[in-house]
C-alpha cells in the first residue's frame, strides 16, 4: 500500500460513501456534546421524530455556562439555569450518558474526552465547539462542527465532509528553559497568522513535539482553529498508550493490548506526502504575550508592542489600530512594562493537571500582587480532585489566588466570570477577541506560567528569569 | 432542512476590517438561546451599542441590507452557528469576503445563506462603489456563480458542485445521508465501540 499520512490513515478508513463531485460521507467515531449548541439539535431531532443513532457514541457534559462557585447553590442567571436544564431533559428523553455537575467525569468537553479515555487514536471525534481540535493529540482526527451538523451526528452518526488539504508542521530541536507547549503553538500562530491554516488539517511534528507530555500536545492541537485550519493532529505513540492505561471507557488487559496495538499505527509512513510543509526551530520559540485582538497578534515578552504607522498594507495597518485603541495600548511600548489587573489560569488550552503544576510551582512561597485578582479553574472535576491531592489549591490560596470548581468560567465568559469594562487580564485561555472576556476587557493570552509570574509581579515578566533561580 | 437560495437584488452594507469573529458577530449573552429565532438584536451587539457608536448596521442607509461586504477570513473563531443565525434573522441572505473561516462557511450553507468569495481587489471596488452610491444593489445569480450591479460591473465566484446544489435545492441533508443506512450499518458492524462494557 502507498505510503500515508496519519491524516489519509483515519480519513480512508471512515469514508462510508463517495461519489464523483460530493463531498465524503464521514462516519463519527465519538460525538461530544455540551449545553450551548446543541438544544437547538435536539428541537430538530424532535421535530423530525428522530432518534440519537448511537448513544454509545454520543457522551454531553456541562461546562461553558456553569458558575465555579460553590455548586451546591442555585445557579442565579435564569437564562444559564433553562440552558443547563435544557441539556439534563434532552439527555433523559434522548437517553444520552450527561457528565452533571458534581458527577466525577464533568468538566471542559476537551479536557474530559481524553481524560475517561473516550477519545482515541485513530477515531474521527466532533462537538459541537472549535476547540475539538484538542482531541487530535492523541493520534485522531477531531474538528469542531456547528449545530446543524451535531444535529446531522446525532441523528445519523456521519457528516459531510470536503476532503480537507493536508498540511504539516514540523518543530525539532529542544525547547528552552520556561518556554511551553503554549508558547509553541502562540507562536506558529503569529508566523501563519489566524487564517494560515485555513481549509488544512496540520499534523504537528519533529522531535520538539514528540517530546512533548501529552496534555502539552493537546495544548498544542488545542489552539489549531485560531491558525485556521479545523483540526491539528499528533501520531500516536508510546506516550498516547501510557497515557490511555487504566482510564474509565478503556478496557483492560488483552483488549487494552489489542487496541494499543492497532493505536500504534496511526502515524505518517515514512515518504507519504502532505499537500503543504513548514518547520521551524524549537531554539526560535521565546515566552509569547498577545497584544492585540486576535490570536495572531503576537511578540516575545522581550518584545515591544508594534507600530502600526511602519506597516505598509492598509488593512493590517487600519486592524493594528483598532486593536491597539481596543487594548488602550501606545505603540513601542515594552510587553514587561504592561499591567494587569486580572489573572485566569484555566481553559480547555491549559487548564490540565500538568498545567497547574507548573504555575503552582511559580507560585510557591510567593504572593499575588496587591493589585491583582487571581483565580485558578480546573479543567475537569478529575483535574480538581488530583490537584487537591497534590496540595496545589493550597499552594495557590496561600499566595492568594482563587481556587474555583471545574468549567469553561472566564475563557469565554457564559458565566458570572467576566472582566469589567477596561480590566486587562493575563489569560491561559486561547481566544483574545474584542468582549471574549467580557464587554470592554482586555485579554493578554499567555502559558501558565506566565500567567503565574504576571500574577506575582502585577506586570508582565520574562518568566525564564524566575525558571533560572 | 436546509433552505433554498434564490437569486435576489439586495443592498450592499460594508464592513470594512479583516478577521471579524463570531464572538463579535454575536457575543457570548446571546448563546443562552434555546431557539434559532430572534437573535438580530444580538447581530453585532457590542460594535452598535456603543456610546455614539457609527457602526454601519446603525446608519438608516444600511439598516434593511441584504447582503453584507468584508474583509478575508470573516467568522473566524468560535463554531458558534447563533452568528449565522442572527445575520438571517438580520435578514441577510449573502456574505462577500475573500475568505471565510471553514467552519463558518459551512454553518451559512446549512442555514441557505450564500458565502461569495471574490478577490481581494474585487471587494475593494464593491467598497469603493458603496462610497460613491447612496443605495448600492448587487444581484446575486447562484446558477451563474455571478454577482452584477446595475453600473456594467460584475465578477464570477467559484462554488462547489455540492453545496451549490444543496443551496439551490434545499435538500434535507438527513434524509440524504439516510438513503446510504446500509452502507452506513455495514461500516458499523465492522468496527465496534472501543469502550468497556
Amino acid at each position: 500500500m502507498a505510503a500515508q499520512t496519519l491524516f489519509e490513515k483515519i480519513w480512508n478508513s471512515h469514508v462510508v460513501h463517495e461519489a464523483p463531485g460530493e463531498p465524503a460521507l464521514l462516519y463519527i467515531d465519538l460525538h461530544l456534546i455540551h449545553e450551548v449548541t446543541s438544544p437547538q439539535a435536539f428541537e430538530g431531532l424532535a421535530t423530525a421524530g428522530r432518534k440519537v443513532r448511537r448513544l454509545d457514541r454520543t457522551f454531553a457534559t456541562l461546562d461553558h455556562n456553569i458558575p465555579t462557585t460553590d455548586r451546591s447553590l442555585p445557579i442565579t442567571d435564569p437564562d444559564s439555569k433553562a440552558q443547563i436544564e435544557m441539556m439534563r431533559k434532552n439527555c433523559r428523553d434522548f437517553g444520552v450518558k450527561l457528565f452533571d455537575l458534581g458527577e466525577i467525569g464533568q468538566g471542559i468537553v476537551h479536557v474530559i474526552g481524553p481524560e475517561l479515555g473516550l477519545s482515541q487514536p485513530g477515531m474521527t471525534i466532533v462537538c459541537g465547539d472549535s476547540h475539538t481540535a484538542t482531541h487530535g493529540a492523541l493520534g485522531a482526527l477531531a474538528f469542531g462542527i456547528g449545530t446543524s451538523e451535531v444535529e446531522h451526528v446525532l441523528a445519523t452518526q456521519c457528516l459531510w465532509q470536503a476532503r480537507p488539504q493536508s498540511m504539516e508542521v514540523r518543530v525539532d530541536g529542544k525547547l528552552g528553559l520556561g518556554v511551553t507547549a503554549k508558547d509553541i503553538i502562540l507562536g506558529i500562530i503569529g508566523r501563519i497568522t489566524t487564517d494560515g491554516g485555513t481549509g488544512c488539517v496540520i499534523e504537528y511534528r519533529g522531535s520538539t513535539i514528540e517530546a512533548l507530555s501529552m496534555d502539552e500536545r493537546m495544548t498544542v492541537c488545542n489552539m489549531t482553529i485560531e491558525g485556521g485550519a479545523r483540526a491539528g493532529m499528533i501520531a500516536a505513540d508510546r506516550k498516547t498508550v501510557d497515557y490511555l492505561r487504566g482510564r474509565r471507557y478503556l478496557p483492560t488487559g488483552a483488549e487494552f493490548d489489542r487496541l494499543a496495538a492497532k493505536w500504534l499505527t496511526y502515524h505518517t509512513d515514512e515518504g507519504a506526502k502532505f499537500d503543504r510543509s513548514i518547520s521551524f526551530d524549537a531554539a526560535s520559540f521565546a515566552p509569547q504575550v498577545t497584544w492585540g485582538t486576535n490570536p495572531g497578534m503576537v511578540t516575545e515578552v522581550t518584545g515591544k508592542v508594534p507600530d502600526p504607522s511602519s506597516l505598509s498594507d492598509a488593512t493590517s495597518r487600519r486592524a493594528t489600530e483598532l486593536a491597539l485603541e481596543y487594548m488602550d495600548l501606545a505603540p513601542g511600548t515594552p510587553l514587561t512594562d504592561v499591567k494587569i489587573d486580572r489573572v485566569f489560569i484555566g481553559s480547555c488550552t491549559n487548564g490540565r493537571i500538568s498545567d497547574l503544576q507548573a504555575a503552582a510551582d511559580i507560585v510557591k512561597g510567593r504572593r499575588v500582587a496587591a493589585t491583582v485578582s487571581a483565580m485558578v479553574v480546573p479543567g475537569s472535576q478529575l483535574v480538581k480532585n488530583e490537584a487537591e491531592k497534590l496540595g496545589l489549591d493550597r499552594v495557590f490560596k496561600e499566595a492568594g489566588f482563587e481556587w474555583r470548581e471545574a468549567g469553561c468560567s472566564m475563557c469565554l465568559g457564559m458565566n458570572p466570570d467576566i472582566l469589567k469594562p477596561g480590566e486587562r487580564c493575563a489569560s491561559t485561555s486561547n481566544r483574545n477577541f474584542e468582549g471574549r472576556q467580557g464587554k470592554g476587557g482586555r485579554t493578554h493570552l499567555v502559558s501558565p506560567i506566565m500567567a503565574a509570574a504576571a500574577a506575582v509581579a502585577g506586570h508582565f515578566v520574562d518568566v525564564r528569569e524566575w525558571a533560572n533561580r | 432542512m436546509m433552505k433554498a437560495f434564490k437569486n435576489f437584488t439586495g443592498l450592499v452594507a460594508p464592513l470594512d476590517r479583516p478577521n471579524v469573529d463570531t464572538d463579535q458577530i454575536i457575543p457570548k449573552q446571546f448563546l443562552k438561546a434555546v431557539v434559532r429565532s430572534g437573535l438580530a438584536k444580538g447581530l453585532f451587539f457590542d460594535w452598535r451599542n456603543q456610546p455614539d457608536s457609527q457602526f454601519v448596521l446603525n446608519q438608516p442607509r444600511f439598516e434593511k441590507a441584504d447582503i453584507l461586504v468584508a474583509r478575508a477570513n470573516f467568522g473566524c473563531g468560535s463554531s458558534r452557528e447563533h452568528a449565522v443565525w442572527a445575520l438571517a434573522d438580520f435578514g441577510f441572505r449573502a456574505v462577500i469576503a475573500p475568505s471565510f473561516a471553514d467552519i463558518f462557511k459551512n454553518n451559512c450553507l446549512k442555514n441557505g445563506i450564500l458565502t461569495v468569495i471574490l478577490k481581494p481587489e474585487e471587494t475593494d471596488a464593491i467598497f469603493n462603489a458603496i462610497k460613491e452610491h447612496q443605495d448600492y444593489h448587487l444581484t446575486i445569480d447562484l446558477p451563474a456563480q455571478k454577482v452584477a450591479d446595475e453600473f456594467g460591473w460584475s465578477a464570477h465566484f467559484d462554488i462547489d458542485p455540492f453545496p451549490k446544489r444543496c443551496l439551490l435545492e434545499g435538500l434535507d441533508d438527513i434524509a440524504l445521508t439516510l438513503m446510504q443506512g446500509e452502507k452506513i450499518r455495514a461500516h458499523e458492524a465492522a468496527h465496534p465501540v472501543p469502550y468497556k462494557s
